[in-house]
């Protein structure tokens, strides 16, 4: 049977970027659809009835919610190509727990940054500058969280990164400087075409910041 | 090499609660050490430097935290009574609503707890509507694991047990028999599992936290 693989998605979701990121690793071809977060389509609804919410993985008409949970589906069905998730299980626990604490950590703090300003905005911006030098502990010398190879926790992390320039301008200050290894690990992501053709253009995703600012009246 | 297992938990948590269950349900023989978190022991700050929250497995010297993760790590290390069915896609469904028990259902009972008396109308009602998903999940199912226990069993069954709990504490209807057969049926079949109602705390310990609890958040609104 001929494989029917179909994203809902919205262009500049890191979410769905983990999937499509995914997807590439694997060499999976598939259908992205993009979806109008305020025009939902009867589609999206009746894949995701829980939370309305992209990305949503459709394979061979079964919907996958939540983008952790669609990559790890993916990793487990295309499982012959690039392995995310390596095989010991103490291992596979250490990579999940980062995930998690990247869903936890980076989205929430990094929407603090540019949807408050003075103290609030402080705050936000020191947890979040701490969020990433945990991960750039985790990540210690190596190329990639996964070792040697992309992995699971590189996916979880590197869409965020689209989202940098749109923090740092917001925020008025510089990640580079005090995280040089995640920027390099970034930056060395961002070499795969995996990566590259996932993320948009950091320019889009900030001019688009600045015209949900202006949407909910945020200074 | 013997196998050294120890959990680090506390007695009233349901993250905790559902890693004792996990481990049980496999027949692994584990140190249970309690911690008390107004005083957090050396081991736990180094084992779980990251988040400093229970519960913990540590296997062999090798510290896993979070629950869910450690139920994962649990299932592949231990294959007997799986927990997680083999399918991807049906993996990929537990997986779902375990999160989603988490995320939703606790984040609203706790708002609850946090609540003014004018707004807990309206979260008892989202409660509910959130809670109609899972009633609707389990319809014509044993388990949420099917004709067995499975990974969203032993996420949920502390969940909605605290939730029970705080019914009764609190004398307010969150999950009523009428509007949630499914679920107070299978809520019901779980605490007739002897391996399984033998996780609960002492029913008494256990009500008279929960009203502490209460009380605490009381002053805390005022």
């Amino acid at each position: 049977m001929a494989e029917e693989v179909i994203l809902l998605d919205f262009w500049s979701s890191p979410f769905g970027m983990r999937v499509r990121i995914a997807l590439a690793e694997k060499g999976v071809k598939y259908e992205y659809r993009e979806e109008d977060l305020r025009n939902k389509s009867p589609l999206l609804l009746q894949m995701n009835p829980v939370h309305k919410k992209i990305p949503v993985l459709i394979h061979n008409g079964k919907p996958i919610c939540e983008s952790l949970i669609a990559v790890q589906y993916v990793d487990e069905v295309w499982k012959d190509k690039s392995p995310l998730l390596p095989s010991d299980p103490y291992l596979r626990a250490q990579a999940r727990f980062w995930a998690d604490f990247i869903d936890k950590k980076i989205y929430d703090i990094g929407r603090k940054i540019w949807t408050t300003k003075g103290d609030e905005q402080e705050a936000a911006k020191k947890e979040f500058i701490e969020a990433l030098k945990l991960l750039e502990g985790e990540l210690g010398n190596k190329p990639y969280f996964g070792g040697e190879s992309m992995g699971y926790v590189d996916v979880a992390l590197i869409p965020f990164y689209s989202w940098f320039y749109a923090y740092e301008t917001c925020g008025n200050f510089s990640i580079e400087p005090e995280c040089p290894v995640l920027i390099a690990w970034a930056k060395r992501c961002l070499q795969k075409e995996s990566v590259s053709k996932s993320l948009p253009d950091p320019q889009k995703v900030y001019e688009f910041v600045l015209v949900l600012k202006k949407k909910f009246g945020i200074e | 090499m013997a196998e050294e297992l120890k959990l680090l938990g506390a007695w009233a948590s349901p993250f905790s609660l559902r890693i004792e269950l996990a481990l049980k349900l496999k027949g692994i023989k584990y140190q249970y050490i309690e911690e008390d978190l107004s005083n957090k022991s050396p081991l736990l700050l180094k084992s779980n430097p990251v988040h400093k929250k229970i519960p913990v497995l540590i296997h062999n010297g090798k510290p896993i935290a979070e629950s869910l993760v450690i139920l994962e790590y649990i299932d592949e290390t231990w294959k007997n009574n799986p927990l997680l069915p083999e399918n991807p896609y049906d993996r990929a469904i537990a997986r779902f609503w375990a999160k989603f028990v988490d995320e939703k259902i606790l984040q609203i009972a706790v708002k609850f707890r946090l609540a003014k008396e004018k707004e807990k109308e309206q979260i008892i009602q989202e409660l509910g509507e959130q809670l109609q998903f899972l009633e609707k999940e389990l319809e014509g199912k044993e388990f949420f694991g099917g004709e067995s226990i499975g990974y969203v069993d032993v996420v949920a069954y502390f969940i909605v047990n605290w939730l029970q709990v705080q019914q009764e504490v609190r004398q307010i209807v969150f999950i009523s028999e009428e509007k949630f057969p499914v679920l107070c049926k299978w809520m019901g079949k779980l605490h007739e599992i002897d391996v399984v109602n033998g996780c609960l705390p002492p029913k008494d310990k256990h009500y008279a936290y929960m009203r502490a609890q209460i009380e605490a958040a009381k002053s805390a609104i005022k």
